[in-house]
């Protein structure tokens, strides 16, 4: 099936997406566990990347695992297209697998990701690889791990909301903005890697398979399409998720996650699309924020 | 006169039916591969009575202690309890979800070392509403009332309930402890050396504090100690322990002015006089 082909022939010493196919039958294995059992954290034989840890080694094995010649891929990094670690895996995969890349949401077939949900909704078929630093959500709260497997197995939470009485005791408000806990399926809490807890709501009921890669802890887990994802709370602070006074100062987009750029030394700032293929395709529908500077051909045709 | 007429009876006159132990333990052994470390001991404990387990460092207290509440699985023996709705169960023939479960709801745990016992990182508020998060209590202000309260109780002020343990005295660590662990209402407390570490004074505040706990909520508790004045105070009946069997059983003032075994009566003689 996964015979050399030309654009890979440069490539000889390396089978089709860099891995060999048995370690990609072990992925797959461990991600159809995972999508049997949503949000449960399947052990796997995390293989040595050509990347340091913590530069997406689990989400890239996901996605060579899964990914096939006519997919067509998207890398985003906090939610761009445009930074070095999207950039370097999508040249990744573009040499060793030879597929189609793109930046346009839509049309990927798989989008792996770093920290965030696209703005624009994904749609049936596509899958949504995240990579994953810390998989467990009760590391933090309870440091062994033959304990925190007991407490899955048990379904034991309580400690998962003493983090979240901690956070209103001290914040006056579940301050927690990142990796919030998710309850998968009413079974699992899950985390959801460090995605903005504006993207929570997101998760659930998603049209798309979600696939999650943890590299150095050796974890993968998954929720798959139509799956109840339920951020926890309590009955008198519930979850809510962050809200931005202003619109994108690019493209004015609403209800959207912002990034807060700093402009000079002088305390100048601006918030824009955490989402650059979002900012970009508003753009050109001719959508236009507070700072968005005019193209060079048309500062000319206004001066003449 | 049937048996439930006389129960019936019993009740219109105002003297309780009698009831059943709490807990039975039967010929409870644990070996460590060659050595002893608690062989074949038997007793019952009843509701709201606090046995004592006395005996030098060494003698298999420790060991009796977590083999009966489920933290250390004995060699051989049996320990039943009788559950809240009557049934009685057998601690180590229940599943391990439901055995955890009875562990933070009808059972509570006073670890000699309130860092053992206690979550240092989190605040107050939060180590005593751990074990209502936990049965499913998901409503912050309930559980921050309910947090405030048992601090009061347990003589902690109300502006202590978002400070973290660890900046708590060593009498309030364990004060916070025991709060923890009554906030479900259990109806059994074991209690490891609950006052070892202290100094005199805040001793005797503490074991005021237990005194009353345990006869306001009629608790039942059991108790390891060395320290007899621990024993005497507290308990009803205690049971002496020496390289790992019961050598003498009885109620705490009988043991303790008319001791039998020799050995008790070496440990009754050597309590200093002040």
């Amino acid at each position: 099936m996964n015979a050399p082909d030309t654009q890979t022939q440069n490539l000889a010493s390396y089978n089709f997406a860099y891995l060999d196919e048995q370690t990609k039958r072990m992925i797959r294995r461990a991600i159809l566990k995972g999508i049997a059992i949503p949000g449960y954290q399947v052990p796997f034989a995390s293989r040595e990347m050509p990347m340091p840890y913590g530069w997406g080694t689990g989400g890239v094995q996901v996605t060579a695992a899964i990914i096939g010649r006519d997919d067509v891929l998207k890398v985003i990094d906090q939610g761009a297209d445009d930074t070095t670690n999207a950039v370097s895996i999508r040249a990744f995969f573009a040499k060793t697998a030879g597929v189609a890349t793109t930046t346009s949401t839509p049309d990927a077939s798989i989008i792996q990701t770093r920290h965030r949900i696209p703005e624009t909704p994904l749609h049936a078929g596509q899958v949504l690889v995240y990579q994953v630093p810390i998989p467990e959500p009760l590391r933090f709260l309870e440091p062994r791990e033959t304990e925190t497997r007991k407490m899955h197995a048990l379904e034991e939470y309580g400690l998962m909301h003493v983090k979240l009485y901690e956070d209103i005791a001290r914040n006056g408000r579940i301050a927690t903005t990142y990796a919030y806990p998710v309850k998968v399926e009413g079974r699992y809490v899950m985390d959801p890697s460090p995605t903005p807890k504006f993207d929570n709501p997101k998760m659930h009921q998603s049209e798309a398979l979600q696939l999650f890669g943890a590299g150095r802890e050796k974890r993968i887990y998954a929720i798959p399409p139509h799956t109840d994802v339920v951020s926890l709370d309590f009955e008198d602070h519930p979850f809510e998720i962050q809200h931005f006074d202003q619109p994108c100062a690019l493209c004015g987009g609403e209800q959207v996650y912002l990034d807060e750029v700093v402009l000079d030394d002088h305390g100048g700032r601006m918030f824009v699309c955490s989402d650059t293929h979002h900012c970009e395709s508003r753009r050109a529908d001719g959508h236009r924020g507070a700072l968005l500077g005019d193209e060079p051909g048309q500062d000319k045709e206004a001066m003449a | 006169m049937s048996h439930s007429s006389t129960l019936e009876a019993l009740a219109a006159a105002g003297i309780p039916a009698p009831v059943k132990p709490l807990l039975t333990v039967e010929g409870l052994t644990r070996v460590y591969g060659k050595r002893i470390g608690c062989a074949d001991v038997s007793f019952e404990l009843w509701p709201g009575e606090v046995l004592a387990i006395v005996g030098e460092s060494g003698s298999g207290k420790t060991t009796l202690l977590n083999c009966i509440s489920s933290r250390l699985t004995p060699t051989c023996g049996t320990v039943h309890y009788r559950m809240r709705d009557g049934a009685i169960s057998e601690i180590y023939k229940m599943t391990e979800a439901e055995r955890r479960h009875l562990m933070r709801t009808d059972w509570g745990f006073v670890h000699q070392n309130p860092i053992d016992g206690l979550r240092m990182t989190v605040s107050a508020g939060a180590n005593v509403g751990e074990r209502l998060m936990a049965v499913g209590n998901r409503h912050y202000g309930n559980i921050r009332g309910a947090a405030i309260e048992w601090l009061a109780r347990v003589e902690i002020d109300e502006d202590r309930v978002d400070d973290q343990p660890r900046t708590f005295s060593g009498g309030m660590r364990q004060r916070l402890q025991i709060a923890r662990n009554l906030v479900t209402e259990p109806r059994l407390v074991f209690m490891d050396e609950p006052t070892g570490g202290l100094d005199v004074s805040v001793q005797a505040r503490l074991l005021d504090l237990l005194r009353g706990l345990v006869s306001d909520l009629g608790l039942a508790v059991v108790v390891v100690t060395h320290d007899l004045a621990v024993a005497r105070l507290l308990s009803d009946r205690m049971i002496v322990m020496k390289e790992g069997r019961v050598i003498e059983a009885g109620l705490t003032d009988r043991v303790l002015d008319d001791p039998r075994a020799p050995y008790t009566q070496l440990l009754v003689s050597s309590i200093l006089q002040v």
